[in-house]
């Protein structure tokens, strides 16, 4: 699947499709197929959103996350902080992006 | 401490108000993220893998307690309470908002700080010795031709656009803390055979994809030659530096390519054009900025004697502090690395406190590291028990300077959109392992360096033992290098062979250091015994 990931232009916050909107959280990215780069423009001008890019994406026990490593870190936030992280009361996040 | 005058704070304030301008349209969408870019990034904000990045330039790695406490302020303030120092002696905060840019640098504004040079191809940050002014074995001070180089660089309209980003280094002291001659100039403070004062020039070092050792071109440049002779270099470099090519970029590849005879002959060239152009500036601008750097109010008399009945702050004071210049003084560092700790992170708790025990025990003045540590230059030795005391209330107080636990680590895949694999979980587990184990004291002095890739922000080709973090096929995977110094026997560590994963490379640094355990001889640190016996039984013990 191809999802869409990209940064909140005001708060920098990394953002994902999910077929309407932005969300924070990966597990609700939507595949975007072959409109990712459509919909990117358009957020781009609305100034939603900054430095979009298409990556690929899996599901793994039915939910969503990015292909690559790095993504999956910006998915969740540094492993080395998981306080900081979107699951700061998961001891284990970190495994997530393994 | 050099201070702001009216000019330096003008420029400041100006570029604050015009960057609150670039900011506002771009949020009201008169400016595109392409229009945007290079603004924001000519004023320190990056866009990293979480979040916008601020980082702030600390000239010469020099700050005072007020500069420290803002510092402080702001990781409370606009970030998430904590900064992390760099490698170029800077700090960076990871989780800024663009609406919030504005006024941080107003705020740092207002304590003679900024985020100019610290992004973009132009003159970075001037980095030196973070003993300048403190320690016996200086010349003189380097810092004054560190704040006339920053001057000089800072806006010169014919440097901003240069073919990629330029470092330049000052020392004055035969050691080299500053990895001087990886840089693409490092200058060094000498004196000539009649005792006059000078600058040695080397030229086309640094580390990256090609790394390399910056060759001597000019043993003597007088003082009131120093800009000169460096618009030159820059002049030659900006002249024939490639810029269809972003890897053979860097000054290094031309003085490489063109051959440092070469190069130097159209220095010299260059250099005599513009001593006719009287582009100097006046030796009185000089001794205005070393009138700032003069000597704080050492008092005479003071005791030598440290009273060590307290083992844990005996040892610290074995560890992490260093002999003064003046009698009754210790320079004393604080490490940024406590065991499982990430490299170079403070909260905006502990960067407070720091500032107000630089106002109490050390002239109100303090440093970073390129190691990524603190350093309170003046301290009375009457005086140290007090200052770790609190130091290590607050956790800052781990005595390992200079040893394996003391990584320099880049922020790598957790934080840096540059990177290709983690560098603070591998210093993370380095530094418990060695402290579990017990081996660390033994080993004695080791100097490791961390960079999640390649761009080498974490100083793994100068690590007496490096690591490289590169992407395996999606998978985080660590290459191995032994026997680099960024000392004054500045040499290039050498791959020792396959990869690793993040655990295998611990245990590959275990089997290395347990070798230079067994093999080395009186007095030897792991780089000399590495030196000495070469590759091949490290490569029979790591692979064996």
């Amino acid at each position: 699947m191809k999802i869409l990931t990209g940064n909140d232009l005001r708060s920098g916050a990394v953002v994902w499709w999910d077929g309407s909107g932005w969300s924070l959280h990966v597990a609700q990215a939507a595949d975007v197929g072959h409109d990712g780069d459509v919909i990117a423009a358009r957020e781009v001008a609305a100034r939603a959103v900054v430095s979009p890019y298409v990556i690929d994406g899996e599901k793994v026990d039915g939910e969503v996350r990015p292909a690559h490593i790095k993504d999956r870190i910006r998915a969740l936030g540094p492993t080395v902080r998981l306080d900081l992280s979107l699951k700061p009361a998961d001891p284990a996040a970190g495994d997530w992006v393994i | 401490m050099y201070k702001y005058d009216s000019y330096d704070q003008a420029m400041v304030d100006a570029r604050v108000a015009e960057f609150r301008d670039q900011t506002r349209r771009r949020l009201e969408g008169h400016l595109t993220e392409d229009q945007f870019r290079p603004l924001r990034l000519m004023n320190g904000l990056y866009l990293q893998l979480h979040a916008y990045m601020l980082r702030v330039a600390v000239p010469y790695g020099t700050l005072s307690s007020a500069q420290m406490r803002m510092l402080g302020d702001i990781a409370d303030k606009y970030d998430r309470g904590y900064g992390h120092f760099t490698t170029r002696q800077n700090i960076q905060y990871n989780w800024i908002k663009l609406e919030d840019a504005p006024d941080i640098l107003a705020d740092l504004a207002t304590v003679e700080m900024h985020a100019i040079q610290t992004s973009g191809n132009c003159i970075r940050n001037i980095s030196s010795d973070q003993y300048a002014g403190a320690v016996a074995d200086e010349i003189v001070d380097p810092r004054p031709y560190a704040e006339l180089l920053r001057q000089w660089s800072s806006f010169h309209p014919e440097f901003l656009a240069l073919p990629r980003k330029f470092k330049i280094a000052v020392i004055a002291s035969e050691t080299d803390r500053a990895a001087m001659r990886l840089h693409d100039i490092g200058i060094k403070l000498v004196r000539n055979a009649a005792g006059e004062l000078g600058a040695a020039f080397y030229v086309g070092g640094g580390m990256g994809r090609t790394p390399m050792i910056a060759p001597l071109i000019r043993e003597f440049v007088p003082l009131d030659q120093l800009i000169t002779y460096s618009e030159a270099c820059l002049r030659v470099y900006n002249r024939h530096g490639r810029r269809d090519n972003k890897y053979k970029a860097r000054i290094k590849i031309l003085v490489h390519e063109l051959g440092k005879e070469e190069y130097t002959r159209q220095v010299e060239a260059e250099f005599a054009h513009l001593l006719n152009q009287d582009i100097e500036p006046p030796l009185a601008e000089l001794a205005r900025i070393k009138a700032q750097f003069v000597d704080p109010p050492f008092a005479a008399g003071l005791p030598d004697a440290v009273d060590r009945s307290d083992p844990d702050f005996a040892l610290w004071v074995d560890r992490n502090t260093l002999a003064h210049k003046a009698p009754g003084y210790a320079v004393a560092v604080v490490s940024l690395k406590p065991v499982g700790g990430i490299p170079g992170d403070a909260t905006a708790d502990q960067i407070r406190l720091m500032a107000d025990l630089a106002r109490e025990y050390s002239f109100d003045e303090l440093r970073v590291t390129h190691a990524q540590n603190i350093v309170f230059p003046h301290v009375r030795k009457a005086d140290l028990h007090a200052l770790w005391s609190k130091l290590e209330a607050a956790g800052l107080g781990t005595p390992n300077l200079d040893q394996i636990g003391d990584i320099i680590a880049c922020p790598g895949l957790d934080y840096c959109s540059l990177a290709n694999a983690r560098s603070i979980p591998v210093a993370q587990k380095i530094s418990e392992r060695f402290a579990a184990n017990g081996k660390q004291d033994a080993i004695g002095e080791l100097k490791l360096k961390i960079s999640g890739c390649i761009n080498a922000c974490g100083h793994h080709h100068a690590g007496h033992i490096g690591i490289l973090g590169v992407d395996r096929k999606g998978t985080e995977n660590y290459q191995l290098l032994l026997g680099g110094s960024e000392g004054a026997d500045c040499s290039l560590g050498t791959i020792t062979g396959p990869g690793f994963s993040e655990d295998g490379v611990v245990d590959a640094i275990e089997k290395a250091t347990d070798l230079y355990l067994e093999q080395r001889q009186d007095g030897e640190r792991f780089l000399d015994t590495f030196r000495r016996i070469g590759m091949a039984p490290f490569k029979d013990k790591i692979y064996g």
